[in-house]
Formats: structure tokens, sequence, C-alpha cells
């Protein structure tokens, strides 16, 4: 009774085991992954429901879309790339590599540790390469030239005598049979690494007023993450590539403090990271957001040289240097442009080109008015001085990543093996030569059979090359 | 002498040497043949001077090293490098072949890409690169991608041929799969030929051209009555491929190539386009979005559709090595492979968004 039971249990386990292993398992999988990843990239994830709803009405029209929705969104479809369902696929995935390399793996490590023997005739004449040439010259010789060229060429070559014969076998890239093992084995670590990542890391964003600091980050679902440091944005800064409003950089700069005191200052940008204890800061984008609070930060000098660095806010008013001319600020714009008439207007809601309206006083008597504009020092020149427009601080937040991943080295070693491992599995092939030698006539007779897993014609050529040569 | 007179000189090239090539197909005389493969060569120089010219004015304007200054930051140039690599492995095919039969196939879709790039009022302008494309990995990532692309678009032309050279019935699910292949890619050229007729060679907007009046003139037309009557002139486009296949299929084999050849190439191409793929394309791509962004996957469309085309060559390789798979059977995932290939590369950035979005055009 208990006997049978067993019987039954492990039959289970190899049917499940053989299911799990088969190509067309993998394939089903591969199949399954592809499908459904690509509903995933037609509806935006982790979107506004309306979002999609919008996408939907336009395929599928006005009545069918909310329903549809529904059932998108209840199986997960709008978060797929987290939902159990597309988790277990991968999982699968990773489930038939290793079983499918469990299956095949001890064989052909087999094969490579079993040391090399005399292959008999039979098995000989059923390699696919196939060459016999006669050289007059004595068996010995030719015995020891052949390995001498064999060697030459890059083998491994092992001499093996058998019943009175002898027979050369010499060998190269062995171990390229691997390849295969070693691009799969990636595919796991990279999987492996990824899980790492999402269990003892995290990914979040942090928005940051120029002038303010903050101990946390935000994760999508607004959750709060303690960073055990404070980080502060000290200034952000967008250049522009001449006369376009394409950014040619944006940059922030950071400080980093900790208990109290400054540890790193460094500049931020696009491809260029901030890391601090295992936390990386990463310049994402960045937004506008002035308030009363925002500090227009002016270079006035006045006729004869004299200097003076301010910074006001908005409404208020300072002095030309040696004079009695008031300078009110008194209009803003980030993105100021002219159009065909000739009328000012803002074409844009962040800086792409700041100016400052100023309004100049006489003892309170409206003198004159001016726009400043912070890209173009042919506007700084008034009639009292220069006055030039260096930033209005405070009104620009820096947009950052903030990402903890320990597992990213797993994935980088994964992928430094998907290279190797792919390389091997392409471009290397495991090159197998038999040489027979027979004296006949005051010569000998090379008799040679030789297999190769790939790249057959180059192995030809390759031996026709080695052949010649000892002619 | 700038970068867009060599590539004016590219452009004639290539379409004479389509010429002469279908005259070589046509004559078989080897003078004509070698003429072909010169012009083919005349062509293909002048491409390559163009684009170092092209990174030479690129780079004066940038001013941010030679290495981060290479012209591939738009459809544009990229379209015009994919017929570069595209050239470039026919050669090698036509050298180690020594074959010249391909030619009269790739020569036009290299001028008919770059005729298209011309009439379609694609922006030429070098534009500067924005702060995310600044990066030493642009140069590794995307010539290996389109390297790929090249290897896995020549391997679908010949899993293709393949397909159209063996299948003997015209019921049987190969001709099908094939007629309505070749069927649907002439349906979306000639409307694509008529969207530039309405609206190019007509009154014509200055908008990006693909994005605003792809299909505009047909399949999204505002009358319904023009839609229904663009379908089914589509589906008769199909049934005439269909019943007539045979005469493709005469014309191939007037060539000699033989099946065995065919299948070869198919799978060089895929072996070769695929570990380039996964290095360049997802790796490196990997690597970068992670110092750019700070993840080094995020599931958006590019990056998924690269991993639909990476499972699809993956399934070739297996099928082919594990299962056993030849003949029709693997042709056919090659030529989905392809499809894959060719969503990844414009489909993704033509409808649907993503980081990438600034491949746009």
């Amino acid at each position: 009774m208990n006997k049978d039971k067993q019987i039954t249990k492990k039959s289970f386990v190899d049917q499940v085991w053989n299911s799990l292993s088969s190509v067309t398992f993998a394939i089903i999988i591969f199949t399954l992954i592809s499908i459904t990843s690509i509903v995933g990239t037609v509806l935006e994830q982790q979107a506004e429901p309306q979002k999609n709803l919008m996408l939907l009405k336009r395929l599928f029209g006005d009545s069918a879309a909310p329903i549809i929705f529904k059932v998108l969104d209840t199986l997960g479809f709008t978060d797929m790339y987290h939902s159990w369902w597309f988790i277990t696929l991968l999982f699968l995935f990773a489930a038939n590599i290793v079983i499918c390399s469990l299956d095949r793996l001890p064989r052909i490590i087999k094969s490579i540790k079993e040391k090399p023997s005399f292959l008999k005739d039979e098995h000989l004449n059923l390699l696919p390469i196939s060459r016999e040439i006669f050289l007059a010259e004595t068996y010995d010789r030719c015995l020891s030239n052949v390995q001498e060229a064999l060697k030459k060429a890059g083998f491994k070559v092992f001499l093996f005598s058998h019943e009175d014969r002898d027979q050369i076998f010499a060998e190269k890239g062995r171990y390229s049979r691997l390849g295969v093992y070693i691009t799969h084995l990636s595919i796991l670590l990279i999987l492996f690494g990824a899980v790492v990542g999402i269990y003892f890391g995290f990914n979040a964003y942090l928005n940051l007023l120029e002038g303010t600091q903050s101990s946390v980050a935000y994760k999508m679902n607004e959750e709060e993450i303690p960073l055990g440091f404070e980080i502060r944005c000290d200034d952000f800064d967008v250049v522009f590539y001449e006369n376009s409003d394409t950014p040619k950089a944006f940059t922030s700069l950071i400080t980093i403090i900790e208990d109290g005191k400054e540890v790193i200052k460094k500049t931020l940008s696009v491809n260029e990271p901030l890391k601090y204890k295992g936390i990386t800061f990463y310049q994402s984008s960045y937004g506008f957001a002035p308030s009363m609070e925002s500090l227009f930060k002016l270079k006035v000098a006045s006729k004869n040289g004299k200097v003076e660095e301010l910074a006001l806010k908005f409404g208020e008013s300072f002095m030309i240097p040696e004079s009695n001319i008031k300078g009110v600020i008194s209009d803003f714009s980030p993105a100021l442009a002219i159009d065909k008439r000739g009328r000012l207007f803002t074409y844009a809601e962040s800086m792409n080109n700041p100016a400052v309206f100023i309004e100049f006083f006489d003892n309170n008597k409206p003198l004159y008015s001016q726009w400043i504009l912070r890209r173009y020092p042919e506007t700084w020149k008034v009639p009292y001085g220069t006055i030039e427009f260096q930033d209005l601080w405070k009104s620009q937040y820096t947009g950052l990543q903030v990402r903890k991943d320990p597992g990213v080295w797993i994935v980088y070693l994964g992928c430094l093996f998907m290279s190797i491992g792919l390389y091997i599995a392409f471009f290397k092939n495991h090159l197998r030569i038999y040489v027979n030698l027979r004296p006949e006539n005051k010569g000998t007779k090379i008799i040679l059979k030789a297999t190769t897993n790939k790249f057959r014609n180059a192995f030809e050529q390759k031996i026709d090359k080695i052949l010649n040569s000892l002619k | 002498m700038d970068s867009s007179f060599f590539f004016g000189i590219s452009t004639i090239a290539y379409f004479l040497a389509m010429i002469i090539y279908i005259a070589y197909l046509a004559f078989k005389n080897k003078i004509i043949g070698q003429s072909a493969t010169f012009m083919t060569l005349v062509g293909f120089s002048s491409q390559t001077i163009a684009f170092g010219l092209r990174w030479k004015e690129f780079n004066d304007l940038m001013q941010m090293g030679l290495l981060r200054a290479i012209p591939l930051t738009n459809l544009y140039e990229s379209l015009v490098f994919f017929i570069w690599c595209i050239i470039l492995t026919y050669l090698i095919i036509e050298f180690k072949y020594k074959n010249r039969t391909f030619g009269a196939f790739v020569t036009p879709i290299a001028g008919i890409i770059l005729a298209f790039i011309d009439i379609s009022g694609m922006s030429k302008d070098i534009h500067p690169l924005i702060p995310a494309l600044q990066s030493n990995w642009l140069l590794a990532h995307v010539t290996m991608s389109f390297i790929a692309y090249a290897t896995f678009a020549i391997s679908f032309a010949t899993a293709l041929m393949y397909l159209i050279l063996t299948t003997e019935e015209r019921k049987s699910k190969s001709y099908l799969f094939w007629t309505i292949t070749v069927g649907i890619f002439s349906v979306i050229l000639i409307y694509m030929v008529i969207d530039l007729i309405v609206f190019k060679v007509l009154p014509s907007g200055k908008e990006s051209f693909v994005k605003k009046y792809l299909f505009k003139a047909t399949f999204r037309n505002e009358s319904t009555f023009i839609v229904i009557v663009s379908y089914v002139i589509s589906l008769f486009l199909v049934f005439v491929v269909w019943r007539y296949g045979y005469l493709l299929k005469k014309i191939i084999q007037s060539f000699s190539i033989t099946e065995g050849i065919l299948d070869e190439l198919t799978y060089k191409n895929i072996a070769i386009g695929f570990p380039v793929f996964t290095l360049g394309g997802l790796i490196f791509g990997a690597i970068w979005a992670d110092q750019a962004w700070g993840r080094y996957w995020s599931w958006d469309p590019k990056e998924t559709w690269s991993l639909i085309t990476w499972f699809v060559y993956a399934f070739y390789l297996h099928a082919r090595f594990l299962r056993g798979w030849r003949g029709k059977k693997i042709a056919i995932v090659a030529v989905i492979g392809f499809f894959s290939t060719i969503f990844t590369y414009l489909g993704v950035n033509l409808l649907l968004s993503g980081l990438h979005a600034y491949g746009g055009i």
C-alpha cells in the first residue's frame, strides 16, 4: 500500500519535472510572456484610469471601452509587470531554465571531463569530415610532424597506442559546449538580482525646491522612505543650446548633510548620478514653482562700474549705485517671446527664457521701464547702467530619482556572464581530429577524421591548411 | 562639399545599382554583374563618407567630444544608418557566397528607404542632443542595435525567399503565410505612396509626415466610405498576391539560389544578430538606463518590445537546435522575428510612447 503510493508520487513529480523541462513548456512561457507584454505596452502602465479609458474608446468604441477596461483592470493589466500572474510567468521561465539545464548539464559535464581515448574504426568512420594524404616520409617522422603541426595550430594533442597501432587525437574548444549553460545561468542571475533589488531596495522620487532640504524620499504611492541623512538642493539650472529651447544640460547643485555636517557637495546632471551610502540620486526632471518667496538675483552696475549683487522678492525695489534712480521689480515671465506684431507673450511654463520687468523711478516719478532677459546680455543695458538678471532663485525644483538597489551588481554580473556565454555559444566551437597513420610503399598514408559542432566549412579549410603544411 | 552631397550620390548610386542588378538577373552577363557590385560599392563608400562628415558636422556643433557626437539621434539618421548596415551585410554575403542575386532585392530596399526619407520631409537637420542622450553609451548601444536590425532584416528576406521557393500548394499554410505577409507589405507600401501623393505632393503641410498623415488617405480617412474601400482594396491586393504568388516563385527559381543557401543565410544572420542584439541592444541599453534614469529595466514599451524580439529569436535558436526544426517552420519563425524587430524599431516610436520617445521624427 505504502509502496504503491510512493511510486505514484514519484511519477507525479517526474511528470511535473518532465513537463517543466520540456521545450514545449519553454515555448509556451516565451509566448505567454510576449503576448501579455504586448498588451502591457499598449495600455499605459500605472497610469490614471482616464488615460487608458480614452485609448480603449478609440480602439473599441464608447460602449465597449468601460467593460474592457474593467476586465483588463481586474486582471491586473493596468499594472501588469507587477501583477502576481506575470511574476509567476517569470518564475516559471526561471524554473524552466533551471530544470532544462539540470537535465542536460550532467551529460555535458561528463563529456567534458571524459578523458579522450582511442577511437575504433567503426566509430571513426561515422565522423563527417574525412581526408587522406600520402607523405613520402618515414612513419616515425610523420608521427611527430603531424603532432607538431596540430600543436602549432593550437590543438591539444594526445597519442594513443592500441593493438600496435598509433592514433593521434587533437582537440580544441572542449569547454565551448558550456556556453549555452553560462548564458542560461546569466538569465537566472539577472532575475535573482532583480528580486534582490525589489526586496532589499526601493525606487522613489524626490522633488526639491531650490534652497530646501529633505531627509525622506517618496515612493510612487507617496509612502515616505527615510534616507538616513539630509539632502539639500542649493541651486538648479537649465542650460539651453544657443537660440533654442532644447536643453543642453540640467544640473542640480546638491549637498548631503549628515549629523549636521556637510559631507558632500556635488553637481548632479543627467547621466551623472550621485551615490551616497548605497542610495543613488539621479537627475530625472525639473519643474517651475515660483512663489512670493522666490528671489530675483540681480547684479546691478552703475555707469562708473560700481557693482552690487542683490536678491529681491517680487515687487521689492532697489537703488542703482551712485544714483537716485530706484528700480522696482514689477513683472516676470518664465519664457518671454515677441510675436510678429512686436507684442510680448509668455510661450512656455518653464524657465526657458526668463525675463524680469523693471520700472525705474526718480523720486517716485516714473521714468522708464524695460524687460531684462536672462539669456540675452544685449537686454541688460539700461540708461542708468547695466542690470544682469542672474537667476530667479527658489523658483525651480529639481526632480530626483532616488534608488537603492543592492541587487544591481548581481544583474551586472549576469550581464557579463551573458556576454561571455553568448560569445562562447555562438562564436566558439568544439573541434576534434583523429589521425591514423599507416606505412605504405616508401612512405606513410595519413588518414584524418574530424568533427565539429559548428562552422564546418571554416574547420575543413583549417584542416586542409594543416595537411598542406605537412607536404 | 557637405554630408548631404554625398548622401545624394549614394541615393543615386543605390538606384542605379538596383537597375543594373535587375539587368544582371535578366542577362546573366558577368560584366553587368561586376558593374552592379561596383555601383553598390560607390554608393556605400559615399554613404560612409557622408556619415563621417555628418559626424564631424555634429561634433563641430556640439563640442562634446567625438564619441558622443555620433549622428544617430533621430529617425532620419537611424534609417540612413540602417541602410548602411544592410548594404554592408549584403556586400559581405556577396563576397563570401559569390552570388549577386540578392543584390536585386537589397538595393531596392535601400533606394526606397532613401527616397521615402526624401519625399516624406523627415527632418534632416542636425538637432542638438538632449541631456539624456549625452552619453558614451549612445555609440555602443545604437550602432550595435542597428547592426542587429540589419542582420535580422536580411534573415527576413532570405527566410521569405525560402518560403516562396519551397511551398508547392496554394492551399498549404506556409503559402498562405508568405502570400499574406508579402500582400500586407505591399499594401502598406502602396498606401504610404498614396499618403505621399495626397498630402505631400498635393497641398502639403510641414508637420511631421508619418505621425500626422500615415494612412490618413486610406485606413484613417475621415470618410467611413474611403476607410471601407481601403480595407476592401487591401484584401483584394492580398488576394492577388495569393492568386499569382507562383510567379514570384518562378522569378526566384530563375536565380541560382538553392534552398540550402537560403536556410543557411537565415540562420547565420540570426546567429550573428542575436548575440549582438543581446549585448548592444539589451545589456548596453540596460546599463545606460541604469546610469541615466536609475533603472536598468523599467518595462517601457521599447524595452518590452526588444525583449519580445529577443524571445522570438531565442525561440528560433532553441527550436532549431533542440527540436531540430528546419525548413518552412523555422523560416516562418524568422519572418515573425523581423515583424517584431520592425515594431521595436519603428512601431514603438510611431504608435506607442515611452522613455525612447525622443527617437521620433
